[in-house]
């Protein structure tokens, strides 16, 4: 099995504020990997890194074998696709369903437009009675669905997932959890996925790396995670907090 | 003291029989609250919803902070005896801070962020009770560390932008509780805090509130956190109460949507792929 | 058409799911002009507007009589009555043949300024806003430059330059026009330039040409529209004081300005001479501000996002 993504002492520094201090991780082709901290621990910057959003001052990012440069080219857009966290700032407003996702098929001048944007919306559970709506027409749950639509229309392989669920109610959070694994199943797809809740990264990823101030504090197997095998405190810290309040008498 | 069923029946701190809050748009009126009853003594009530089931204009109108195009009406909203909707509006400011405080979900937006945290804490102590300026530091210095904040004098100097999240919630909390409030509203208080820190604020909240004697509505939309820490529950979807229940009979909720929204989280340990997804029934609303 | 076409094409406009493309451009249009026509001040703006362009489209033959060539011997500096419902100038024509040819003149002003100076101002705003860094600097150090002038004052040397005439003024007054939209378009821009939608599109490997293009302009543009309705009134001054000064409109032409400023000789004994094409004036003004307020409520990306 080769590496789908890897990732070697990845630095990056705002203003002097080293965000991400030389952090490695490897994903395998097909493996949904997940990121856990709490905030500030890098772990969005990281893929806000690979994708070309936050600037590298160091290390290197190897997507499908081939190591990026400073510049990310078409070709990686076609390969790596993002969801991002908060459903209502990353739609358009003043776009339509239809526009939003005819917009990268035109970047890529892709021709077969119709039939690709009505296969993405039924693969999302949307239909086409959605195809012509405004953003603010819609519901939270309804636009991270539009979001999973338009980073699927390129048909990527790679797929980095921000927080995708933090700002649904939590029954909508089960459905597009689902529908997350579904498309995975369905187009083999790879995940890297950042999320504050270990609940969530337990139910979706195979392996994960727990992140803390720039840094990589341990990588474990979701498993080991549930059996509670864990090797540094902060883990562990984290583990009982996602446990809910205990009252301490 | 927790779980005690006849504090809600003895000597109800607060009474909410039948409240409505409705709000003027331009395509209609939009039912924020319909209906809404729950009686409340010295304890933690948790008031459980998503988006849009009314639980924060819930918290909100009994506050007294219904944006004013809104209409609010209820057969009874009493607090300790006091009729909350036909007192002035002076009355109701001199309530508002002394016996009733409201801690809301981020504290960047409820601190002034050009005055320092401690002058604000004076401040607040000041307009509710007569105090020289140099006992109200005192106190506001003695309330900082009643939060568990280690190095309250540097933190009394400090403007809001200055703290760290879970410090400002913190501060806010000392800043609400100055006063002595006898009855407390959270409304999703440590929703935009890391867990781990949730947790600290959870416990500073709890044991204050068991020390004075105080009562809790704590307003959220993680059913699994508030069972853990409040006493009751009311469930409320679409503006209504579907269910009111014992924290600790929380696994016997009766209720579709209870059970389904306890469901549908994914938790550490249990497999489920897919994981169980929430059926809404028009039926619920009705 | 019956009270049942009419709701159920209300309906339709109104659908939450809209079946076509052009279904939800009409519903978006629609729920912004009701927003629009409550507004009453707004709709009467509107309604002068509109009257300007009917009243410039048939000027043939909604005047009386030339614009230009009067009756000097019989009817100089006559008084306002039935024959000449304006009275006349000291040239002896007719004021209200003048005023409705003058609307023309108006029209062409400010639609040529509108086209102009509004894309310049959207570009160099977007472009500086979006790139940041040298290129922003540099635009908009340019754009100041043009902003610390009083615009009469700048308009004036480009006509002293260029020559007078209607088509230099308005040259002048476009030229010295761009810079505040230019402004207002970065300004925009800067608040959207970071959003996760742009981000997005990045991530579609989308070109800053594009980005600013398709999806950058078309949420600066209502701000721009309110704004450059609500300069119109100035606008139009602007070519009146360039006119009042000789530098504009050339005689014969009936243009306002000019008209108040061959008026001024007689404005104590012969009144209605500068009296006429200022009313004329001040009502388009009032018009257009009118116009712009009642779009500023209507298209304000601020005001609830519809």
């Amino acid at each position: 099995m080769t590496a789908a993504l890897s990732v070697e002492g990845l630095e990056v520094v705002f203003d002097r504020f080293r965000a991400l201090k030389g952090v490695s991780l490897e994903v395998r082709e097909g493996e949904s990997y997940g990121l856990v901290g709490e905030s500030g621990s890098g772990k969005s910057t990281l893929l806000r890194a690979i994708t070309g959003l936050a600037p590298v001052s160091s290390g290197t990012i190897t997507v499908n074998g081939k190591t990026l440069g400073k510049t990310r080219d078409k070709a990686f857009y076609r390969e790596v696709q993002m969801v991002f966290q908060d459903p209502y700032g990353s739609l358009h407003p003043r776009q339509t369903v239809d526009r939003l996702l005819q917009e990268p098929l035109a970047i890529h001048g892709i021709a077969d437009g119709e039939k690709r944007i009505e296969r993405a919306l039924d693969e999302v559970g949307l239909g086409n009675g959605f195809r012509f709506r405004y953003a603010h027409q819609l519901s939270g749950g309804q636009r991270q669905r539009v979001a999973i639509a338009r980073a699927l229309i390129l048909e990527p392989s790679i797929l980095l997932l921000d927080e995708p669920t933090s700002a649904l109610d939590a029954s909508v959070q089960a459905e597009v959890l689902n529908l997350l694994e579904e498309v995975r199943r369905r187009r083999k797809l790879t995940f890297l996925m950042v999320s504050h809740d270990l609940a969530i990264i337990t139910h979706m990823c195979e392996r994960l790396m727990v992140m803390q101030n720039g840094e990589a504090v341990e990588t474990l197997t979701a498993s080991q995670l549930i059996g509670h095998r864990v090797s540094q405190d902060y883990t562990r810290n984290l583990l009982r907090a996602s446990e809910g309040f205990v009252r301490t008498a | 003291m927790s779980g005690n069923p006849d504090m809600q029946t003895k000597g109800a701190l607060l009474e909410v029989d039948d409240l409505r809050v409705t709000f003027p748009t331009r395509t209609g009126v939009v039912q924020a609250v319909r209906g809404v009853s729950f009686s409340l003594g010295r304890e933690r009530l948790g008031i459980v919803g998503e988006s849009g089931s009314g639980k924060s204009q819930t918290g909100r109108a009994i506050m007294g902070l219904t944006p004013p195009q809104a209409e609010v009406s209820a057969k009874k909203l009493s607090f300790d005896g006091i009729d909350l909707l036909s007192v002035s509006s002076s009355q109701r400011r001199a309530l508002r801070g002394n016996r009733i405080a409201m801690i809301l979900q981020d504290p960047k937006y409820s601190l002034d962020p050009v005055m320092t945290i401690g002058r604000q804490i004076v401040e607040t102590l000041r307009t509710h009770e007569k105090v020289g300026k140099a006992e109200a530091r005192e106190r506001a210095l003695e309330m900082l560390r009643a939060v568990q904040i280690r190095d309250p004098a540097r933190v009394f100097d400090l403007h809001p932008h200055e703290v760290s999240g879970g410090m400002g919630q913190r501060a806010m909390i000392a800043m609400m509780l100055i006063a002595g409030p006898e009855l407390m509203i959270a409304d999703e208080p440590t929703s935009a805090l890391d867990v781990t820190v949730q947790l600290d604020v959870l416990n500073i909240l709890d044991k204050l509130v068991a020390e004075r004697g105080m009562g809790l509505i704590f307003i959220s939309h993680d059913l699994r956190l508030v069972s853990s820490f409040c006493d009751r529950v009311v469930v409320m979807y679409a503006g209504k109460v579907v269910e009111q229940l014992k924290a600790s009979e929380l696994r016997d909720a009766r209720h579709p949507y209870t059970r389904g929204l306890l469901n549908c989280m994914p938790r550490i340990g249990f497999e489920r792929h897919p994981l169980p997804v929430l059926e809404r029934k028009p039926e619920w609303a009705t | 058409m019956s009270a049942e076409v009419v709701q159920s094409r209300r309906e339709w406009l109104l659908s939450e799911r809209p079946a076509s493309r052009m279904q939800a451009r009409l519903g978006r249009a629609y729920v912004a002009w009701r927003r629009f026509s409550a507004n009453r001040l707004a709709f009467i703006g509107l309604l002068i507007i509109l009257a300007l362009v009917v009243v410039a489209a048939f000027a043939g033959v909604l005047a009386p009589y030339s614009p230009t060539v009067g009756d000097l011997k019989n009817a100089r500096l006559l008084a306002p009555g039935a024959a000449h419902w304006f009275g006349t100038d000291d040239l002896g024509r007719d004021i209200y043949s003048r005023i409705v040819y003058g609307s023309r003149w108006t029209l062409y002003v400010v639609i040529l300024v509108a086209v102009i100076a509004a894309p310049i101002g959207l570009l160099v705003g977007t472009v500086a806003g979006y790139a940041g860094g040298w290129t922003d600097a540099i635009l908009m150090r340019i754009t100041d430059i043009f902003l610390a002038f009083p615009k009469l004052v700048l308009a004036l040397a480009f006509v002293a330059a260029l020559g007078p005439g209607i088509e230099n003024a308005v040259l002048a007054i476009a030229i010295t026009s761009w810079p505040p939209y230019a402004r207002i378009a970065r300004a925009e821009t800067l608040t959207v330039r970071n959003s996760d939608y742009i981000k997005a599109v990045q991530l579609m490997g989308a070109s800053p040409f594009r980005i600013v293009l398709r999806h950058i302009m078309p949420l600066c543009i209502s701000s721009l529209i309110i704004r450059v309705t609500l300069d119109m009134a100035g606008i139009i001054l602007t070519a009146a004081g360039l006119g009042f000064l000789g530098l504009g409109a050339q005689p014969p032409l009936p243009e306002w300005g000019a008209m108040i400023a061959s008026g001024r000789r007689f404005i104590l004994d012969q009144w209605w001479v500068a009296a006429a094409p200022g009313a004329a004036i001040l009502i388009v003004s009032l018009g257009f501000n009118l116009l712009g307020d009642g779009l500023r409520d209507a298209l304000d990306p601020r005001s609830g996002d519809q």
